[in-house]
């Protein structure tokens, strides 16, 4: 036996010896418990991993947004009733964000509902864009497939990282930019350009999963129907808006709600691309909780716990209202 | 002979790189279609391909504006009598011939100037008329910096990294599997509580559950520790739910069989089911070992410790840390994209159908 062999062969060994040595444990519990009780065994890690990391915390978690000091457990954490809910929503012209005692919680709030549908309407708009695009008979449709997913691959801090490069002072962006005659501008400095590259970035990042998910959902509609629509010569647009859309629809809603739980959630890129910067101008919700909970000294467990309640409630209200707007659609 | 060009006469090469099945011409519409798809591949591709030139740029070339748009270095000539290599210069001369010297300081405006051949004889030079010879330099040496700095760090960082995606996708992988086989192939009291509760967690985001989530996570003593970023990700819903419909699709009637001949429920699973299910099992390892890989949220706010940090975090620390080291930050962004550019080639399509299938990433 050659030596290579050999190696697999040890190796395989190894591999399978937690294999092994389960197969007689569980067979052990078998003998145990009856195979009636069987699937609670088979069911028991994930239930235990789900109940202790997800259902649980969200009981805890109330708990936290109604107790106080910096301490980290809950028993002992003093119970100060709804006091959190109270500074977050503690202000004298809730037009003015200015004037509330914690600020930061309404403009990132604010931020985060400019955000979310902006985001999410250009991304769903250009990821249906490139679907029916890529739907089309073309040359080299694998590859341009791949080109406008890959980035969905990527880690948020590469994206990030590599836009910062290009956006810099001295970047890539700017080189074109005085190479055309015109004046460079410092990107990620001003309010305004720094919220249009972070819509520009989470989109670029992000929209090619939303393109594969819509150009699937293409592909489920029938050829003959748009074979009818030509032997009725009917125009591109009206194909589009007759045919393509009203079919499209389920997978639509399916993509819009997954694209709002993301974008509210948008974290990473940003805290990156901008920090949240310049000042707040792109701080969102979940770097608030961030900044509030864990970056700040002392940490405030309550107040993130407050509002990260908040960005839930925020949740269920953006998927609420798309549910809404697609059944009202359907009755007509 | 038949000549292929001959075969059909007055179809220009446009027209045959273009050709189609069904229509013989592109119309309108195709052009737009190719042109929107062009300056996609710009938009999405060129910034990636942009920071993998960038990463073997000299820290000077870096520095330069407008940027270069591949990477160059000075020219460097050894001139007896110096150790170091000197960078060499174009000088035009009062006599508007051009000379090729080497540069040994800058004072001013004005730099002092040898002749490689001669270097006895140092000549003072108007800045202005010296213009550096550059050439096409890879500066692969940012990538060895980056490997042996601070003492191989990014080893410690690549191997966090790597333990943490395997050792979650494995957990995810068994135990997904083994909550889909119990609630696919069994029919108990509590079987639809029990997947009705474990798929209610997708409508609970992480970020939302942050603060306990930690706060278990110190409790169990793992603050700090990779296991305390491996354990609140293991049970993915999603990961449940894609297996559970797989193995809804495998006949019963290979189970009453191993029954028969007394195989125990653990082998039944093991030997008949998981294999039978590897198609879905690839679609949740390939979804689990994309996002532990890129995972950041929790990862940031559980590894406190410099030893414990992810690729991903050391590389958001470099940011600050580094934040003038361009060459540093470049060479690890392309490395940290790496090995998934390299998986993207191989497994595009099992990731594009998983996706469109379930939804999941």
């Amino acid at each position: 036996m050659s030596a290579r062999v050999q190696l697999a062969s040890a190796a395989g060994a190894i591999l399978s010896l937690p294999a092994r040595l389960i197969e007689p444990a569980m067979s052990g519990i078998q003998r145990g418990v009856g195979i009636k009780r069987m699937p609670w065994v088979f069911l028991l890690p994930n239930l235990v991993a789900v109940i202790l990391f997800a259902l649980l915390p969200v009981f805890i978690n109330v708990f936290y947004s109604m107790s106080g000091s910096d301490r980290l457990f809950p028993w002992d954490r003093p119970f100060v009733g709804g006091a959190n809910y109270q500074s977050l929503l503690d202000c004298t012209n809730y037009l003015d964000p200015s004037t509330c005692s914690r600020d930061l919680f309404w403009r990132a709030l604010g931020n985060t509902m400019v955000f979310v549908p902006v985001q999410v309407i250009c991304m769903i708009a250009i990821a249906l864009l490139t679907a029916i695009c890529l739907n089309r008979d073309i040359v080299g449709r694998g590859f341009f497939r791949g080109i406008f997913f890959f980035p969905v691959m990527l880690s948020p801090v590469v994206v990030a990282l590599t836009w910062q490069w290009i956006l810099q002072r001295n970047g890539a962006l700017n080189g074109l930019i005085s190479a055309a005659g015109l004046t460079p501008v410092n990107w990620l400095i001003f309010p305004n350009t720094a919220f249009f590259w972070s819509v520009f970035v989470t989109v670029w990042a992000h929209m090619g999963f939303y393109t594969i998910i819509l150009l699937a959902g293409l592909q489920a509609i029938p050829r003959d129907v748009y074979e009818a629509a030509k032997m009725d010569s009917a125009s591109p647009w009206r194909v589009f808006t007759r045919i393509t859309l009203p079919l499209l629809k389920p997978v639509m809603l399916v993509v819009f709600i997954l694209a709002v739980i993301r974008s509210v959630q948008t974290f990473d890129e940003l805290y990156v691309l901008t920090g949240g910067g310049p000042g707040s101008a792109t701080m969102l919700m979940v770097q608030y909780i961030y900044e509030v909970g864990f970056a700040a000294q002392p940490r405030n467990f309550g107040l993130a716990a407050a509002a990260s309640l908040f960005l839930g409630l925020a949740l269920l209200i953006f998927t609420g209202i798309q549910m809404r707007i697609s059944r009202g659609g359907n009755n007509d | 002979m038949t000549d292929l060009s001959q075969a059909k006469p007055g179809l220009s090469i446009v027209e045959f790189a273009t050709r189609r099945r069904g229509r013989k011409r592109l119309d309108w519409t195709d052009w737009l279609t190719y042109l929107y798809l062009f300056l996609g591949l710009v938009v999405m591709f060129t910034p990636v391909l942009w920071v993998a030139i960038s990463s073997f740029k000299t820290p000077a070339n870096l520095t330069e504006f407008p940027p270069t748009l591949l990477p160059y270095a000075n020219q460097t000539a050894v001139v007896e009598g110096h150790d170091e290599p000197l960078p060499l210069f174009d000088v035009v001369g009062e006599d508007g011939e051009s000379r090729r010297l080497a540069q040994l300081r800058r004072v001013g405006i004005q730099a002092q100037m040898v002749d490689p051949a001669n270097p006895e004889e140092r000549i003072v030079v108007p800045v202005g008329d010296a213009t550096p010879v550059r050439q096409l330099y890879l500066a692969t040496e940012n990538y060895t910096n980056l490997l042996t700095s601070s003492g191989g760090q990014i080893w410690r960082y690549l191997f966090n990294s790597l333990f943490i995606t395997v050792v979650a996708t494995a957990i995810t992988l068994v135990m997904n599997s083994m909550a889909a086989f119990a609630l696919s192939k069994y029919r108990f009291r509590g079987s639809n509580i029990a997947l009705v509760s474990i798929l209610a967690t997708l409508m609970i985001p992480a970020t939302v559950v942050l603060v306990p989530t930690y706060m278990i996570v110190a409790q169990l003593g793992l603050v700090g520790n990779l296991w305390g970023v491996i354990l609140p990700t293991v049970a993915t819903p999603t990961g449940v739910f894609l297996l559970r419909q797989y193995m809804l699709t495998i006949p019963d009637e290979l189970i009453e069989a191993a029954r028969m001949d007394h195989a125990s429920e653990w082998r039944i699973f093991w030997r008949i089911i998981l294999p039978l299910s590897s198609p879905a099992l690839a679609v949740v390892a390939i979804f689990s070992i994309l996002s532990r890989w890129n995972d950041f949220l929790l990862p940031l706010v559980v590894l406190t410790r410099r030893e414990s940090y992810t690729l991903q975090l050391a590389l958001a620390s470099f940011q600050t840390e580094y934040g003038v080291r361009y060459e540093i930050l470049l060479a690890m962004t392309t490395l940290t994209a790496l090995p998934l550019a390299f998986a993207f080639i191989f497994l595009q399509r099992y990731i594009t159908s998983g996706i469109a299938s379930t939804g999941i990433k």
